[in-house]
């Protein structure tokens, strides 16, 4: 296996939202598809400990994870080891027992996964988190301490009862001198497959907005399309079933306006 | 049998001696028996409480699925019987919403003698959440379990609500310190139990249903599920999308397996949003609206009454 744990990532990025089920985890795993898709080897720590969705999302299921010298072996979704993910969720025996943990034990499990994870060689380690400014952010910066943190990627809809609390996670990356890569929007727009009617289900235009506000870069928009909704539901990569769909476009654009960030610095 | 990893919580007989409480930095603390003695608060909590009829706590395992769009529009609807006083008590301490959906925005509490005073929407309608305590929108709560905790019991123990018909409590999404704190500083007084909220597909369901053991294990009743974003029709063509899809049967797949009542389905509807973040009842801005006549729906049938409530064995 692997030798080291981030020695050799060339890339952390995380993701983060002040606000729930804005699709941090779906925008994590097509990231992460559209970065594999470009040639990229990416690795993805999930670290939300009370829903993790991201085995789901790739249909990893649930395998048994052991450890080697280096530490933990991750889970690779193929054979060419290109796309490879940890997840609390591969160590709960019971899929549908919580996970009842005050923030101290958090804390510490955190620290194991940032620390012990032998990723071996990655281009990004995208890191998906629970919404919030809480134990799990700040444990899972305070063990990257060591390492770089290239930044965060924030995700929001269009509404302001979205765009409110992600101003909050905007002032937690400045106060923990994390960069802000950018803010994504996301269920930006419905556009109806029977008459391609566009419906703004979740308002309009907080992203730019908020990007503006803040001084951050708006890496674009992903609109609440069915088809990845759908994707995401099976665990299926949409990068491979609808590379040609408008949507994916718009993930691809992203993932390349964010790689370029990276690779500037 | 599986050892399930459940902190006992700090008070607890197997505090810090538990399989679960390896590796937690504060075992040793726990074991010593420090965190023991009861927590006066939870008396007093019990005491302020005891004049407030009903409680409700609105939980989801999965964030953004409504919970407190439900949880306004809850408030909303019982307080349009002007003879009930009803309460809505936030407690997402890091994304506190109620504020902006309750038209609240900008407003502060301010304290007295008799404790803290919540702000009023209506005569009938009082709101608190730390929304009301930062300065500016910006201002992030970065704040460990131990800190949230502590809030959590002043908005319990230190406003002063009075008389209530009805305390509607919003959380934030997970099973962690917000959700045990709240059950464990409401264990001297009764709660009616709570209501959970999920959208169809099974990436929300499969955090729900470990919201509902949470519930099982923590022995709270469940009034029932609230299915969200249930269904778009298309305002100009009428057809319907799945835009979330219940491919794994949905809310209604789920209530029937787990033998919980499927209080109502909610449709998306924009204008739901825009009220939100207008701060504006949806319930009577358009009260035509399909979704106003599931929530009014909800609202009247099992749950008005609490006489019907669900427990899980």
């Amino acid at each position: 296996c692997e030798a080291g744990s981030l020695a050799q990532v060339r890339h952390v990025v995380l993701v983060l939202s002040g606000k729930g089920g804005v699709g941090k985890s779906t925008i994590t795993t097509e990231l992460a598809l559209a970065l594999r898709h470009a040639g990229k080897k990416v690795g993805i720590l999930d670290v939300d400990l009370c829903g993790p969705s991201i085995p789901r999302m790739l249909s990893v299921g649930r395998p048994e994870v052991h450890q080697c010298d280096s530490g933990w072996v991750p889970v690779y979704t193929d054979a060419q080891k290109s796309l490879a993910l940890m997840s609390i969720g591969f160590l709960m025996e019971d899929p549908d027992e919580a996970v009842v943990w005050r923030g101290p034990k958090k804390t510490a499990l955190i620290g194991q996964f940032v620390s012990d994870v032998a990723w071996g060689e990655l281009d990004v380690l995208l890191v998906d988190t629970p919404p919030g400014t809480s134990d799990e952010h700040l444990a899972v910066l305070e063990n990257l301490k060591k390492h770089k943190v290239d930044g965060a990627v924030l995700v929001t809809t269009p509404q302001a009862v979205s765009t409110g609390d992600v101003r909050r996670e905007i002032t937690f990356c400045k106060k923990t001198g994390v960069r802000i890569l950018g803010i994504v929007e996301n269920m930006s727009g419905f556009v109806c497959p029977h008459c391609s009617e566009c419906s703004n289900i979740f308002s309009k235009g907080g992203g730019e907005e908020l990007a503006k506000l803040t001084g951050s870069v708006f890496l674009g928009s992903v609109p609440l399309d069915p088809l990845l909704s759908a994707s995401i539901e099976e665990g299926k990569d949409f990068a491979q079933s609808f590379p040609d769909s408008s949507t994916f476009s718009a993930i691809s654009t992203i993932s390349q306006t964010l790689l370029n960030s990276l690779q500037t610095d | 049998s599986e050892e399930v990893p459940y902190c006992p919580g700090t008070s607890s007989e197997e505090a810090g001696k538990s399989a679960s409480c390896q590796g937690c930095p504060n075992q040793q603390l726990c074991a010593s028996g420090a965190t023991k003695a009861p927590d006066p608060a939870i008396a007093e909590i019990g005491e302020k409480l005891s004049v407030v009829k009903h409680k409700i706590l609105v939980l989801s395992g999965k964030g953004g699925v409504g919970k407190s769009t439900f949880s306004a529009h809850l408030a909303h609807a019982l307080a349009s019987d002007g003879t009930k006083e009803v309460a809505l008590l936030d407690v997402d301490i890091c994304g506190p919403s109620i504020p902006r959906i309750m038209g609240l925005e900008g407003e502060q509490v301010h304290q007295s003698g008799s404790g803290w005073s919540p702000v009023y929407v209506e005569d009938n309608l009082a709101v608190m959440s730390i929304g009301f305590l930062l300065g500016s929108p910006d201002d992030a709560v970065i704040w460990r379990g131990p800190k949230k905790n502590g809030m959590i019991k002043q908005f319990l123990r230190d406003v002063d609500w009075g008389q209530l018909d009805y305390l509607v409590i919003d959380t934030p999404p997970g099973t962690s310190d917000e959700h045990l704190s709240i059950v464990q500083y409401l264990s001297s007084t009764n709660v009616d139990g709570a209501v959970i909220i999920t959208t169809p597909q099974e990436v929300s369901l499969q955090d729900v249903r470990k919201e509902i053991r949470f519930c099982q294990k923590v022995k709270l009743p469940i009034i029932g599920v609230v299915e969200n974003m249930s269904g778009f029709v298309c305002p100009k063509c009428k057809n319907t999308s799945q835009i979330f899809p219940p491919s794994s049967g949905g809310a209604e797949k789920m209530c029937a397996d787990l033998n919980l009542p499927l209080l109502g389905q909610v449709p998306l509807d924009p204008r739901i949003g825009r009220s939100c973040d207008e701060g504006k009842s949806f319930l009577q801005e358009v009260p035509d609206s399909p979704a106003a006549e599931v929530y009014r729906r909800i609202v009247q049938s099992e749950f008005i009454s609490i006489s019907h409530i669900t427990f899980l064995s």
